[in-house]
């Protein structure tokens, strides 16, 4: 009887290590499949061709990433642009000021921004937010712009990283022990005083982490993103210019991609850039956060 | 001068601090006593209103500060917190360096800047006998200090803003006996210039360096005057038994 | 010395202004915050109210989801349900145990933990097309087709770190003493399972909520695995339909009729969501509640 128990304990053990491990592993593994599709079009075209070139033409072979990155970039830049001065300053209030009854309120509605999916965000962005920008604002400083916009992905994807980025900072910021706070209170600081120069000052690292790791979200956006921003095969030079990022790359041409294996080699490899740049934003934001929990909360 | 008039505190349900009058004199070390848990930390902290961050807290009464109430709406509060100073239990330096520690104070209030600023931080590094153990390292970190340099900067820092007041939060109960010596005998010196009002819990500090004694009770007042009449000749029983060690 | 015995009254004026400024802002910030949700809310519900009715939610869609007016996106909730119902409890499956294993068998401070952890971390910040992308070439190497098995498998992945990251927070701050006491009745590790997980239900079933939510939005990674299809999949090897590419597909045709089943197929999705979102609100607030 005590024997069977023990095994039991045992191989229930060993089990479970093999599934903890496999999941570790997924990581890799992924890595590993995507590599392995994107070594055809690597093979062809040297790194960095691939990645300055943009000529898009796969019929021919050509595949340069340049627009897509590009694209890519200037959606991330403007939705964190947006997003981060309303989740700080949300953040700091929620932390800071708030008495409970004000977050009751905010945190539902930062729950349910959480928790719409993306194409409902892109049905917002195509309704709400294309005609606003067609409409309102480009006139004032193009002929003509139709609305899906770098503008209107940012706009779209800025609204959609307010609460990855709010509850970010809360976590951050409720590290800070509140003797501190109130160290700084006692000499007459006013609150923003005090948020400004020992609460950001005390959790800069925790700020840029959470930003990076914010940043990774937004890359990796596919369909809202893909409903607003035009999908216009060109580097796009203003925020009211078409273009056209990378998941929205691959969203697209999936259908089209196996009647030619060097297509289906281009796609996978935006897939592993994608997954590359996002494990590595991931990896780096999460230890310094967890370094900085650790020193603080001793 | 301080006074508490009928101050009463709840925090949520709970009533904190009864009927609580008390006058604090000028230029005396005030030792607060009590068996933990009777509202000493509650009271030092509404003489300036950090009270004020606590969770469903409700203030009546009135607390005048050179007869200004501080209670009432529309009362400077950092203003009053400038002329209050404290020292809590825990050093807690700034995250900064031991020089911006010291003169993160003026600069919030605007007190001073450039060598004037320099002037008065070295006047109170000076003032708590810290000024030769760090005036080498002036920009390194202040979290690098050991745990009494610690609070000996936390005092400076507290002087810096030219408090009226200063609030002792058992200032001592963190430190080791020798470190904890000398913020003691800094507290002596001190109230040659500042009124100081204390927390603590070992009797023993307060018979040292008490002047004027407040001894509280689950919230109450039970008996105040001065250190020679509350502990030599104490009116009420309770403060008899705690004197005697009965209970603490 | 003499002391400058201050009006309590004065005001340090730029002091005071930047506080005033600072919380104008805050205010503003979180004022955007309500105009979003409103703004997003609104939009759906108005398009989708008006195209709702018991047909949509009720029938197939007729003569072709892209072209054909009749009909509804059943095709599409059903898929959906089998697809969330499936990976949800698959999830559910793996994430118990390798939390459970985390916290019970493997010390605070293990290597192993650390790792584990991170490798969900890094898993949960992978952007869902990646997932997508992955698994597709997966299929394609075992020779298999957009199918209800590849929808499935492609979501179960895409929410265990959910899953695992959820509840090991419910986890880690549950009290030890309650471990102690049962190890010290002769308890193995193992059969403190039952404790353990009785002990967090509360952060287990937010955690589903959470994974469900996410599951059910998520176009990116079935768009390559599940497929899309007009009719209802008997089997797993057929493809099937998902809500949001419901919303997705649908809207994309120039018929008004058809993109009419997009905003009616978005508002049921964004009712579910709601719902799940303020069961979740509800749960979490309970759950504090007992804690403290």
């Amino acid at each position: 009887m005590h024997k069977t128990r023990i095994i039991k304990d045992k191989t229930a053990g060993a089990t479970m290590l093999a599934l903890t491990i496999f999941s570790i592993l997924f990581v890799v593994v992924m890595f590993v499949g995507l590599y392995l599709k994107s070594v055809p079009v690597l093979e062809g075209k040297s790194l960095w061709s691939l990645l300055s070139s943009s000529e898009w033409k796969p019929i021919k072979g050509e595949f340069g990433f340049l627009p897509f990155i590009a694209g890519t970039l200037w959606v991330t830049f403007i939705a964190i642009l947006l997003a981060l001065p309303v989740s700080l300053f949300t953040a700091f209030y929620l932390t800071e000021y708030a008495r409970p009854a004000v977050r009751k309120f905010v945190f539902p509605a930062l729950d349910i921004l959480a928790a719409l999916p993306s194409v409902v965000y892109g049905i917002w962005g195509t309704l709400v937010i294309v005609p606003l920008i067609s409409d309102r604002l480009a006139p004032h400083f193009v002929e003509y712009s139709s609305g899906y916009t770098m503008l209107a992905a940012g706009i779209v994807l800025g609204v959609m990283v307010i609460p990855l980025l709010v509850s970010l900072f809360i976590e951050v910021f409720s590290m800070v022990p509140r003797d501190l706070r109130e160290a700084s209170l006692a000499l007459g600081a006013t609150r923003w005083q005090t948020s400004q120069k020992v609460v950001v000052r005390k959790t800069l690292p925790g700020i840029l982490a959470s930003t990076v790791l914010a940043v990774s979200r937004a890359m990796g956006e596919t369909i809202a993103v893909l409903m607003v921003c035009g999908c216009v095969m060109t580097i796009p030079k203003s925020p009211l210019d078409s273009g056209y990022p990378i998941p929205a790359l691959i969203a697209n041409n999936y259908g089209e991609m196996l009647s030619m294996p060097l297509y289906e080699s281009a796609l996978m490899f935006a897939a592993l850039i994608l997954f590359v740049v996002v494990f590595i934003f991931n990896l780096l934001s999460r230890i310094v956060l967890y370094r900085m929990e650790k020193r603080i909360g001793q | 001068m301080i006074e508490v008039k009928n101050l009463n505190i709840h925090i949520k349900d709970a009533h904190i601090l009864k009927d609580v009058n008390v006058t604090l004199p000028e230029r005396q070390i005030t030792c607060i006593i009590g068996p933990s848990g009777c509202g000493k930390t509650t009271l030092l902290r509404t003489l300036n209103r950090l009270i004020d961050s606590t969770e469903g807290v409700r203030l009546a009464g009135q607390v005048l500060v050179d007869g200004q109430d501080i209670i009432r709406s529309g009362a400077e509060i950092t203003e009053l917190r400038r002329r209050i100073g404290l020292v809590s239990q825990r050093p807690c330096p700034l995250p900064m360096s031991i020089f911006n520690n010291v003169a993160y104070g003026c600069r919030i209030n605007n007190l001073c800047k450039g060598k004037e600023l320099h002037r008065r931080v070295e006047e109170n590094l000076r003032g708590v006998g810290l000024w030769d153990e760090v005036k080498d390292r002036l920009h390194a970190p202040a979290a690098r200090l050991s745990i009494g340099q610690q609070q000996r900067l936390c005092l400076a820092r507290s002087l810096a803003v030219e408090p009226d007041y200063i609030l002792a939060d058992e200032a001592t109960s963190a430190l080791d006996p020798i470190s904890a010596k000398t913020v003691e005998d800094l507290f002596v010196k001190l109230k040659e210039r500042y009124s100081i009002i204390m927390v603590t819990h070992t009797l023993r500090q307060a018979l040292r360096i008490a002047d004027h004694v407040v001894f509280m009770y689950l919230g109450e007042i039970v008996e105040q005057g001065s250190a020679d009449q509350v502990f030599h000749h104490p009116q009420h029983e309770l403060t008899q038994k705690y004197l005697s060690g009965a209970f603490s | 010395m003499i002391k400058h015995k201050h009006s309590l009254m004065k005001v340090s004026t730029t002091k005071k202004v930047r506080e005033i400024i600072a919380q104008v802002l805050m205010w503003l910030s979180m004022a955007v915050v309500f105009v979003m949700v409103i703004s997003v809310i609104w939009t759906i519900f108005s398009h989708g109210w008006k195209a709702m009715s018991w047909e949509m939610v009720s029938s197939l869609p007729g003569g072709g989801f892209y072209i054909g007016k009749e009909g509804g996106f059943l095709n599409a909730i059903v898929g959906s349900l089998y697809i969330v119902g499936a990976s949800t409890l698959l999830g559910l499956l793996v994430s118990v145990p390798v939390v459970f294993y985390l916290n019970v068998y493997l010390k605070p401070g293990s290597k192993l933990a650390y790792a584990a952890r991170m490798a969900f971390d890094v898993l949960f910040g992978v952007p869902s097309i990646v997932y997508g992308a992955f698994a597709f070439t997966i299929m394609i190497f075992f020779g298999l087709r957009t199918s209800l098995l590849g929808g499935i498998i492609v979501i179960t992945l895409l929410i265990i770190p959910i899953f695992i990251r959820t509840m090991d927070e419910a986890t880690r701050e549950f009290p030890r003493d309650i471990l102690d006491a049962t190890y010290s009745l002769g308890a193995t590790r193992w059969e403190t399972l039952k404790v353990v997980v009785r002990q967090i239900a509360p952060g287990i079933a937010t955690a589903t909520l959470l994974s469900v939510g996410r599951a059910i939005g998520d176009a990116a990674a079935v768009m390559f695995t599940a497929g899309y299809t007009d009719s209802i999949p008997t089997s797993l090897s057929q493809p099937a339909a998902t809500l949001p590419l419901a919303v997705f597909f649908q809207l994309s045709s120039p018929i008004p009729e058809v993109q009419d089943r997009a905003y009616a197929a978005a508002l049921v999705l964004t009712i579910i969501v709601l719902v799940l979102s303020i069961a979740g609100r509800f749960i979490t607030n309970r759950f504090s509640k007992n804690k403290v």
